[in-house]
């Protein structure tokens, strides 16, 4: 098959691991061709969205269009030309968690 | 979109009626719109980011009932977002401060303060008095117990959450729309994000996404409008824009799916997994206190302090340490000495107690934390240093 360029919408906490661009154009016939051909371009990506045994970590949800893919076909869901996916991790705040004191 | 305020008792005043002249005046508010507000209870959680515009709109607005949820002090850094808090109210209890501006604002407001920390053990019963829940907090374990009390207690979680330049908003826990847990079943484990390198918040975005989460409550209240339910609202302040995304009511969803699992309120600090991982990585290597390392420089030990904080941060302040950030710590471990015994800091001892363990597995044995980072430093060695 073709593949087709899609874009991928950044949000802003992880916008420094992909040069600052608010989206990446990627060739991709699904969310998981488009998602590796992500993480292959930006390397330091692929902690934040991918456990280390490779699946998508639970508090990242993939969109295409305004679409949640956990109600479509899941990565195996299709992307046409101009289709947008959006990753959207949850966030809490501006707290920080990184060590004792700061729980 | 049906109003959850069923029954009207109240009546306005004359001085009411002027006060709230703008919105009697406006067919979807009216006399009937603003009465409905008066007769609302709505508890805010939170007096912070987020819950400083939410309240004082809403106690402008004339919501009758306001409860306020803090435990916490005003401090200096909160100053530059809490705008319901003045440089004069450092040290003073938010909820405090927070009364006396919201009276200053609306003497017919009726405020209920809940001095406290929300907690399973309190979460529901307070909840019971309210109409409407508004989720100000910035944390996930109390995000993740708002919105299971809220399902429990059938009451609406006016959602906003914002995290450096974005900002996310929505209506969870709904008769029939899908709660925060439909949407994410999951908090990330902690550790991962955000730590203090990946932290903060742009100042105006709680503003920007409270007074959304006020706008949510008004229209939840006077039923009018298209509430954000089923409706995720993305907002990115960088590049100024706005998306929604579709949220659906998840059938497997633990907390308000067709068979629940969770039908009372959990331990949500273990369910968020903190006390756990972070802290045995920072109990499990070496450190050194900020007032031995202060008598060891001074004596001129051969000592090699690594910064591991992000750059920024070091201009910020700094105690003339080699600056090598923890995510570059890999690929720039050649430039360290192993020969040579290290300290290590960032700001708090959470970073550095990274690179500690990681430094030991690259085979380095003189390697020591700095217990409490630069911020100890700055508390008991050297007060010059600033805090931030």
């Amino acid at each position: 098959m073709l593949r087709l360029m899609s874009k991928i919408h950044i949000p802003t906490p992880l916008r420094q691991y992909v040069d600052k661009q608010s989206t990446v154009d990627v060739k991709a016939d699904t969310v998981a061709e488009a998602m590796s051909a992500l993480v292959a371009k930006h390397p330091d990506l692929r902690r934040h969205l991918y456990t280390e045994d490779g699946k998508l970590r639970a508090f990242v949800n993939l969109y295409v269009n305004d679409e949640d893919i956990r109600y479509l076909q899941k990565e195996a869901t299709a992307v046409k030309e101009g289709d947008s996916i959006s990753i959207v991790p949850s966030i809490a705040g501006g707290a920080c968690r990184c060590c004792p004191s700061c729980w | 979109m049906a109003t959850i305020i069923t029954e009207i008792p109240v009546t306005l005043s004359k001085d009411e009626i002027l006060r709230y002249s703008r919105h009697l005046i406006m067919p979807e508010v009216g006399m009937e719109g603003q009465q409905k507000l008066k007769a609302a209870r709505v508890l805010c959680i939170g007096t912070g980011g987020l819950g400083s515009p939410l309240a004082l709109y809403l106690a402008a607005a004339g919501v009758g009932t306001l409860g306020l949820v803090d435990f916490d002090v005003v401090d200096y850094t909160n100053l530059q977002r809490q705008i319901i808090h003045t440089t004069a109210d450092v040290g003073r209890k938010k909820i405090d401060s927070a009364t006396d501006k919201l009276s200053a604002i609306n003497p017919y407001l009726n405020l209920r303060t809940f001095d406290m920390r929300l907690s399973s053990e309190n979460a529901l019963e307070l909840f019971r008095d309210f109409d409407i829940i508004a989720d100000g907090t910035d944390n996930f374990p109390t995000r993740y117990l708002v919105n299971d009390a809220c399902v429990l207690t059938g009451k609406p979680n006016v959602y906003g959450s914002i995290f450096r330049f974005e900002g996310q908003a929505s209506v969870f826990a709904t008769e029939d729309g899908p709660c925060y847990r439909c949407l994410y079943p999951e908090p990330p484990p902690p550790g991962l994000v955000p730590s203090c390198a990946e932290g903060g918040v742009l100042g105006i975005l709680p503003g920007l996404v409270g007074v959304m989460q006020a706008t949510e409550v008004i229209k939840l209240i006077l039923g009018v409008g298209e509430p954000l339910i089923g409706r995720l609202l993305l907002i990115d302040a960088l590049g100024m824009k706005f998306r929604e995304l579709k949220l659906r009511k998840n059938p497997d969803c633990p907390v308000c799916g067709t068979h629940p699992t969770v039908t009372k309120l959990i331990d949500y600090n273990e369910f968020c997994g903190i006390r756990g991982e972070e802290k045995t990585v920072a109990n499990g290597v070496p450190e050194i206190q900020v007032e031995e390392l202060k008598r060891r420089l001074d004596a001129k030990e051969n000592i090699f302090v690594l910064d591991v904080r992000e750059p920024h941060e070091y201009q910020i302040c700094n105690i003339g340490g080699h600056l090598i950030p923890l995510n570059d710590l890999p690929k720039r471990v050649n430039e360290l000495d192993s020969s040579r015994e290290i300290v290590v800091h960032c700001k708090m001892g959470g970073r550095s107690a990274k690179a500690v363990a990681f430094l030991q597995q690259s085979g380095f044995t003189k390697v020591h934390n700095l217990a409490g980072g630069i911020t100890a430093w700055s508390e008991r060695v050297d007060p010059k240093v600033p805090k931030y």
